[in-house]
Formats: structure tokens, sequence, C-alpha cells
């Protein structure tokens, strides 16, 4: 990725969201003068052309920041959910050296859904969990559209034992839309197999670096989430239920998807001032689909730094620590009350 | 905070009986177990001696917190833990209804602070922490005073080296408090990780229904697990369940149907649970 600098529009762009219908029009605006620059410079230069460019450049950039700075929670929802957006196995590409993946959970069968393995990552080894979605139909379906079943987290499991073998730090790479539900994801057993991964996390005596890339969506995102440190990229969700889901119920209808997202309290900068996570990961202007290189590197320079972090704790401080802030969670009233 | 004022004026003592009121009482399921329960109309007195088991066909009809704690515990025994831990309205949630509002409601109605009740008490002679979660508050749904009064019972339990027993019956996690609600299953599930440090026995029992956040988290983390003939029991919930676009095989999320598969020890009548309790407990760790 070393390349001469690539500008935008000599990639594909990424399909636009639907609050960003302006931003496509300047951009179409953008290619088609560039286009006829292109034309033009053949037979001589025209300095004001140039600069006319410049100028919606500039506004086109200052437009995507407003936009991207005063996204509601239903839009961050769709930038999380983005196609183009980065998955584990695209971080893992970018950011690791000599991952080897390594499949199955040892039981039953191997979840494509969940990807893990080891890898080198800027002078450390480290094991990896993540849940991976598809970009083509295929892709998805191998995938199940990153819902892993028990066999996923009972991998996950293996590998993070495999970890406190061997004294490597768990990087877990969050994103997903829910478990997988079904008959044969309760036939064997799926909330016993996230049940297990909560007790067994909980004390894991290695590091565990949880990074939400994406959506963190119920007890299929905290089945890989429970951790030391819980970063959040800036246009994720995590929460208990989906902003639809929680719509269903108590709107009684979908489309109330965006005041659930709202009501549910879902982004990082809200779950950061809950203390529910860690750190909120920024992104780049316009979401981590639009430039993949650049939001890895700054995931990755955030990962080092807490794994630095870890590195220092004594292993059990480490669980003391870890298991101290996860009691310290939740919000109630502490009253006295009249006896009955 | 209308409603903690509410508790303060003694709603407590008004509060309404889970159970249906008259006479008679017909044995049919509620909500996911509708489908279950033979029809016929019972004598309530012969039903309530019999635990809320129908006489005829078996059929568990689905009893509160206070009567698990009842059937559980040894007569005049229970001393109530945590009572000052209550549901509070962090993220002023307000969907068609103001959840601050319903949790108000839900104590008026049930004269608690939050679905969770937890006692110390004797099984037997038996010294024990006692939880039991009630589907009469916020349909038993895990939130942050739940989860903090489960934390608090385990460490109860560790502290005067008793084993622990907990009730399920929820419907999952609560959405009102979202994320904080999630966490909930981390907490628990971790508290019970150090708790399994010291070879006290944890017995869950799971009653109908266990769904969701529950199930995946202290539920299915017991040294023994106990389950309600017929006791519907999932990670999946109605909802969700509404969408598997797939034949439910017959008796699905059941509790024989987990016993088939391996994800619970017995499947145990209620009126056998004490003594089931008393002898698992005494067998793994006698006195
Ligand atoms: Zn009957």
């Amino acid at each position: 990725m070393n390349a001469a600098p690539s500008s935008q529009q000599h990639k594909p762009r990424p399909a636009p969201l639907d609050f960003e219908a302006e931003l496509v029009k300047l951009e179409d605006r953008i290619t088609d003068m560039r286009k006829w620059a292109d034309e033009y410079s053949k037979t001589g230069q025209d300095p004001a052309i140039a600069q006319e460019i410049a100028r919606l450049e500039a506004r086109a950039n200052e437009m995507r920041a407003t936009i991207y700075r005063n996204l509601t929670h239903w839009q961050r929802v769709q930038v999380a959910r983005h196609r183009d957006r980065p998955y584990t196995l695209d971080y893992i590409n970018l950011l690791m050296e000599d991952f080897s993946e390594l499949h199955g959970d040892r039981h039953f069968a191997d979840d494509a859904a969940m990807v893990c393995g080891i890898a080198r990552f800027r002078g450390r080894s480290v094991a990896l969990v993540g849940q991976q979605k598809g970009r083509t139909v295929e892709e998805r379906i191998k995938r199940n559209w990153g819902m892993a079943g028990p066999e996923g987290y009972r991998k996950a499991l293996r590998i993070m034992k495999l970890a406190e073998k061997f004294h490597l730090p768990v990087i877990s790479l969050v994103d997903t839309p829910g478990a997988a539900p079904g008959v044969g994801a309760e036939e064997r057993g799926q909330a016993e197999a996230i049940a297990k991964n909560l007790f067994e996390m909980s004390r894991l005596q290695t590091p565990i670096l949880v990074a939400i890339i994406g959506e963190g969506a119920s007890g299929g995102a905290l089945g890989i989430g429970v951790g030391d440190r819980v970063l959040m990229m800036e246009n994720c969700w995590y929460s208990v239920i989906s902003p639809e889901g929680c719509a269903q119920i108590l709107w009684r209808t979908a489309d109330a998807k965006e005041q659930a997202a709202a009501a549910m309290k879902i982004s990082a900068q809200d779950l950061h001032a809950l203390g529910l996570i860690d750190e909120v990961v920024p992104e780049p202007v316009g979401g981590a689909h639009r430039a993949p290189e650049e939001a890895a590197r700054i995931l990755g320079d955030r990962l080092e730094e807490n794994l630095n972090l870890l590195a220092a704790i004594p292993p059990t401080e480490l669980l003391e620590r870890r298991r101290n802030r996860l009691y310290a969670y939740g919000q109630w009233e502490e009253r006295e009350v009249a006896s009955r | 905070m209308g409603w903690l004022d509410a508790w303060k004026a003694g709603f407590a003592r008004n509060a309404k009986k889970a159970i249906p009121d008259g006479v008679w009482v017909k044995c049919e399921g509620k909500g996911a177990d509708a489908q279950l329960g033979c029809g016929k109309t019972l004598y309530r007195r012969d039903l309530e001696e019999n635990l809320w088991v129908c006489p005829s066909c078996g059929f568990h009809m689905r009893i509160g917190a206070h009567a698990y704690l009842d059937l559980l515990l040894d007569e005049g025994t229970a001393e109530p833990l945590f009572e000052t831990v209550m549901s509070a309205d962090p993220l002023r949630f307000k969907a068609e209804k103001r959840y601050g509002d319903q949790i108000l409601e839900d104590f008026r109605r049930t004269g608690r602070g939050s679905a969770f009740m937890a006692v110390s008490g004797a099984i037997c002679g038996r010294p024990f922490a006692v939880g039991a979660m009630d589907f009469s508050f916020r349909g038993g749904s895990l939130g942050s005073a739940e989860g903090e009064k489960i934390n608090r019972l385990i460490g109860f339990a560790q502290e005067r080296g008793v084993p622990l027993v907990i009730v399920s019956q929820s419907g999952g996690a609560r959405m009102q408090e979202a994320a904080l609600s999630l966490m909930q299953m981390a907490k628990t599930s971790a508290r019970l990780a150090e708790f399994a440090e010291t070879s006290l026995p944890f017995i869950s029992i799971l009653t109908s229904p266990t769904t969701g956040g529950v199930t995946a988290s202290f539920a299915m983390l017991g040294d023994v697990i106990l389950a309600e003939p017929g006791a519907l029991i999932g990670f999946a919930g109605a909802r969700v369940r509404e969408t598997i676009k797939e034949d439910l095989p017959p008796g699905f999320q059941r509790a024989e149907f987990l016993l088939e598969h391996g994800f619970v020890d017995r499947v145990v009548d209620r009126r056998n649970l004490k003594e089931e309790v008393a002898r698992l407990t005494n067998v793994l760790a006698p006195v």
C-alpha cells in the first residue's frame, strides 16, 4: 500500500448512503469537470479549471466532514453496515504478518462466520478472533452474514485457551448482527456456548483486547467481547438488540428504528460516556469504508498502544482489574425502603 | 423519581398476587406456554397444595419468585437480601411508554423494585443463598438492578461459604437499559467464575420461560442445571423464533429437548425440587 497516493476518483466510489445525496451530486460534478479538464489538457492548460476543481473539492471535503461530524444514531448504524466497510479479515490483511487461520471447534464443525488464528503484529505474537461478514452473495451465505453459531464461539474459546497457554495476548474484533438463531444453533447449545465464553474470558490468564469494528449486536457480540480494554470505532453500534428489533418490540413497527437507535444510546460516544467502553477509535472522514488503509492504520496504532499498556500489568492484577471492571457495570437505584 | 416515593408510601403492602384469583382455575399456559395444559377446570385449593402442577396432566403452571422461594426454603428461614437495590432508568428511555413509568407500574403491581429476589435461608436445615427471577416484573428481564442483586447474592454465598441456587424465569435482557443490560451477562458470568474457585455448588433451576441473555449467561453456568418439565428454554426468544424459516422439531426449546441434546442435567418435577436440591448439594459438598 505504499504506491503513489491515489486520489478518491481513481477508485470506485463506495455505494453512497441516503444522507450523502448532496455530497454525491457535488462529487459527480467534480468527476465530470476532471474528465473535461483531462480532455482539454491535450490541447493546452487552463489554470482556471484546476482552480475550480480545487475549490469544489474543498467544498466536498467540508461537506463530508460536516455530515460525518453530525451523524445521527441511525446513520451511524448505516455506516457500520456499509458493504465496503473493512471486515475482520481486511484488518488482519492490512495489519498482521504471518497470519495463520486456525479452523474448527474440535467438537462439531468449522464456523466460517468466526475467523480465528495467530499472527505477528508489530513485533509481537498475537491470537485473533473475530466475526467475519461477506460482500458477495456466496460469501455472505458462507459467512452466514457474520452470525456465528455455537461452533464459532467454541472455536474462539479454543483459540483463546491456546493464547493463554502460549502467553499471547488476544485481539478480538467484533462485527456481528447477532449470534445465529435457528434450530441447529439451539440444538447445539448457542446459549451455553456464549455463557461459557463470558465465564472463561473473565478469567483467561492473558490480556484480552476487544475492538468493536462494525456491528456489536447483543450476546453474539459480547460472546467474544469480554476483555481488559474495549475499543470501539467511531461509526459502530453496540447494544442488546438491533434498532429494528427494539423498534419492532417497543414501538410495534420496525419503522421506528431511528428512534430506537437513539433511545438505546448505541453509539461509541454514548457507550464511552456510560463507561462501558474505554476508547473511541476515530475513523477517516467519511467512514472506514472510504479509506480502509487509513482506518486500519489508526486502529492498528490504538491496538498496539493498548497491548503495550496491558503487557505492563502483572497477570494477577490484570485479572483482578478485569473482574472489578465487569462487576461495576450497571446503573441502579440504591434506596432504603419501608419494610414489608 | 415518583416510583421511589411510591416505595416509601408502602405500596408493597398492597401488592397483588401474580396468580389468578377465584375458586376455579383452568389448566392452561400463557404466552410461550399457550399450547400447553389440558384445559380442565381445577379447584384452586387443590392446585395450591400441588404447587400449581396440574394433578390431571402434570402441566407446570407459571408461579412467581415468591412461590419458588416458599417451596424451596424451610418455613420461616428466608431473610430478604439487597432489597435496597432497585431498577432505575439510566438512559431515560422512552418508546411508546416511558421506562420510568413502567418500572413504577410494575412496582405498584408486584411490590418489588426489581425482577430478582435474593434471600438467605435454609433448605432441609442447611444454609443456602437463594435467588429467583420473577416474570411479573418487566417479564423477568435482566437489567442493572437484577445483575447487581445476582452479583451480591453470589458474593454473599462465597463469603458465608454456603451453596447457591438461582431460579431463572426471564424473557432475556432488558431492552430499555440497552448496553447496560447486555453487560449484566458478562458481570454475572464473571462473578460465577470467581465463585467457581470455592468448590461451593451452584444449582441453576430453569423454569418457563428462560430465554435470551439469561440463558446465555448465569442460567447455563450451573454446576448442576435442573429444568422443570415442559419449560421453554432457549437462546432465541419468541420474536426471533418467529423469524426462523425452518420447521421446528417437536418439543423445540422445551426442557426435555435440552435434556436430549445435553444441555440440562435433569428434568425435575416442581414438587421434588427442594428434595432434589438438598440431595445434590449434600452429595457434592457434604456438610
Ligand atoms: Zn392439566
